[in-house]
């Protein structure tokens, strides 16, 4: 009975939560904008949030790049097909590994940054000044925020699948012996754009607003104190990752799976 | 005499526990109005009730006779900008500069150019003393000179009413005279309306005009500073003597010391 | 760090950003071949069509000329169709042209193979929306299999 009671609780404070989120969201990018206001807040926030988690990008985007072509040489010359390198590693990168690797480093280099500093800002009042002062928070914090993250991702996605693209090049071609000319031709024949390179657009685009939305709204939600903060930082990281690899599932099913 | 903030039966609780419980608060205008009692009876809690980011469970607040719970959003963001509140912490924004914390309601809400705003911010860093201080960071700042760059932000947009929670909290003695000293010279400059909430007997004593005690959810005793004195309520005198035991007691709630040390047995 | 510098780095963010998204669409993906340009449709009826799929390459002696668009089934004969889509590049095959799907390598994609026909005084080009004449179907491996097993017996 207790067992039951405790679920119907957690039930409630869930959906609770969902509400307050979707409060949050509305308010922050629907309820009136004010793009002219915003935009510098953006630029600053782009700065935050893209600029500063392109370093972690362009390492980890080169080495996946170069760990796959790795991996599907040993696999691809035993059947003698190593011209497929190219559309092998092209295609995990920008179908899949983009979007997602990328998605998920964003979660934990600037996800968790996001929820400590509002959570932060909350806990030193500066939120409560800013209703104070007649500024509303949620589109002077929140809003420039969410648009930051859900510009800057998918940026960094396209850079990440570039520089793997590039990362498995240096690998097959220069160092395993491909042929360069057929690592890029097979590539460009079985590349298509709209398939392949928009679809991994949308998919990270799609990622970029549930992981921005979480920290965000994780970090405006947060129990004001240092115990808070860390736990509210901590499930950012965990809920964004889960849902970034939960909604890649669907999104996949919904692109490829016909 | 003239009330600009009128608390009229009201009661607050959060979660189960009771803040308040049916008490009345007048604040006259241009009169600073300190609200004193024990740490931990929400005082902070009043001051976000008057500025509207609560809501009273009951009774009212009227601010210039409007009520406050009443209002919509917008009208509330109307009347905030004609008070301001001093956070205990100063609030100051960490990402800007003290000269754009300060200049940052201006800029918000008016449509000055940016050489006046200039002129203004160094205005109100002059009354702080804090001019020199103008490019540096919030956190490069003691205490004390957050406190003041926060007041400084308080009074940009020369607001009506200013709430100061705890602003003598962890001070060092010279601070808190500067912060003493401040309070009153801007209230009489600017003929302010003032709302203190403290729990610094002495300090605030000498700036206030009219005293409230809120102790155990309800008002335990009012009056300018001098009838205050004169009380004989013993737990008013116990809060200003700052006696250690009394009708507050030392001890939290709880079983019989014998009960406690035998329990283990 | 002032905001100068700072929309400065975002602007070579979004920049770097733009290049790799030109790299992907040029280097990698090729748009100027996967079928952005003009383009006119012919027609071809298969017996059977195996593994070929919507958007498969259509090739001349190797050269990719365009892909499939769409395959459908004729509603009267039940028989596959397949509408091909030609670069405008490669008009006026003659009408003896014929078509087959083939495979590329043994485990490879299946593709459209055209094999312009002779074309002498009396032969009319291709129009687009026609129909070629001439087709061969796609190989069944598994019919192969059992001819196979049949012809042994």
């Amino acid at each position: 009975m207790e067992w039951f009671a405790t679920l119907g609780a957690k039930t409630l404070g869930k959906l609770s939560g969902l509400g307050r989120a979707s409060y949050l969201l509305f308010s922050a990018l629907v309820a009136k904008p004010q793009p002219l206001k915003m935009f510098p807040l953006t630029i600053k926030q782009l700065y935050v949030v893209g600029v500063q988690s392109l370093l972690i990008i362009l390492v980890s985007g080169a080495f996946i790049g170069m760990v796959l072509a790795l991996q599907a040489y040993t696999v691809l010359v035993d059947y003698g097909a190593e011209e497929s390198l190219g559309p092998m590693v092209a295609l995990s990168l920008l179908r899949e590994l983009g979007p997602v690797v990328t998605a998920l480093l964003f979660a934990g280099r600037a996800g968790s940054a996001l929820t400590a500093e509002i959570g932060l800002m909350k806990a030193t009042e500066q939120l409560s000044s800013l209703e104070m002062m007649a500024v509303d928070p949620m589109r002077r914090v929140i809003a420039p925020r969410m648009w930051a993250g859900v510009i800057s991702m998918p940026l960094l996605a396209l850079i990440f699948s570039a520089v793997g693209i590039l990362g498995g090049q240096v690998v097959g071609v220069d160092w395993l012996g491909v042929d360069g000319g057929s690592y890029w031709s097979v590539m460009q024949s079985a590349v298509d754009f709209n398939k392949d390179v928009l679809n991994g657009v949308i998919k990270s685009v799609v990622f970029a607003f549930v992981v921005t939305w979480i920290a965000v709204f994780k970090g405006y939600d947060c129990i004001p104190t240092s115990e808070g903060i860390s736990q509210a930082t901590t499930q950012t990281v965990v809920y964004s990752s889960l849902a970034v690899l939960g909604v890649d599932f669907v999104l996949t099913a919904l692109m490829f799976g016909s | 005499m003239d009330d600009l903030i009128t608390i009229d039966n009201m009661s607050f609780s959060r979660g189960d526990k009771k803040i308040y419980d049916g008490i009345s608060v007048s604040i006259p205008k241009g009169k600073t109005t300190a609200i004193m009692g024990p740490s931990g009876i929400g005082k902070t809690t009043l001051l976000k009730l008057i500025g509207g980011q609560l809501r009273p469970d009951s009774g009212d607040i009227r601010f210039k006779g409007e009520s406050i719970p009443a209002m919509k959003r917008s009208r509330l963001f109307q009347v905030r900008r004609q008070m301001s509140m001093l956070f205990q912490s100063g609030a100051l924004f960490t990402d800007m500069s003290v000269f754009d914390n300060v200049a940052f309601a201006l800029r918000e809400h008016s449509d000055l150019s940016e050489r006046l705003i200039h002129i203004l911010v160094m205005m109100k860093l002059q009354a702080v003393g804090l001019r020199g201080a103008a490019q540096m960071m919030p956190s490069e700042l003691s205490g004390g000179m957050a406190r003041r760059a926060a007041l400084a932000r308080a009074i940009a947009l020369d607001p009506e009413l200013i709430m100061y929670d705890e602003p003598f909290a962890g001070q060092d003695p010279i601070s808190m005279g500067v912060l003493v000293k401040l309070i009153k010279a801007l209230n009489d400059a600017l003929n302010l309306t003032s709302i203190v909430v403290t729990h610094d007997v002495k300090e605030v004593m000498s700036i206030a005009d009219y005293v409230y005690i809120l102790a155990d959810k309800k008002i335990i005793g009012q009056g300018t500073p001098a009838q205050i004195r004169e009380q004989d309520s013993e737990l008013v005198q116990q809060f200003l003597g700052g006696k250690a035991d009394g009708p507050v007691p030392f001890h939290y709630p709880a079983n019989s010391l014998e009960h406690d040390l035998l329990e283990c047995q | 760090m002032n905001s100068r510098k700072i929309e400065i780095m975002v602007g070579l963010f979004v920049a770097l950003a733009i290049a790799a998204l030109l790299m992907l669409a040029l280097k990698v993906a090729n748009a100027g071949i996967s079928g952005n340009g003009e383009t006119y449709e012919l027609k071809a009826k298969f017996d059977n069509i195996g593994g070929l799929k919507v958007r498969s390459p259509i090739k001349v002696g190797g050269v990719v000329i365009g892909r499939v668009g769409r395959i459908s089934l004729d509603s009267e004969d039940y028989t596959p169709v397949v509408t091909l889509e030609i670069s405008a590049e490669y008009k006026d095959f003659p009408e003896t042209t014929s078509v087959s799907i083939l495979t590329s390598g043994l485990l490879g994609e299946q593709y459209v193979g055209l094999q312009p026909g002779f074309s002498i005084d009396g032969i009319e080009p291709l129009r687009p929306g026609d129909f070629i004449a001439d087709t061969k179907s796609a190989l069944v491996l598994e019919d192969l299999i059992g001819q196979f097993l049949f012809n042994r017996d």
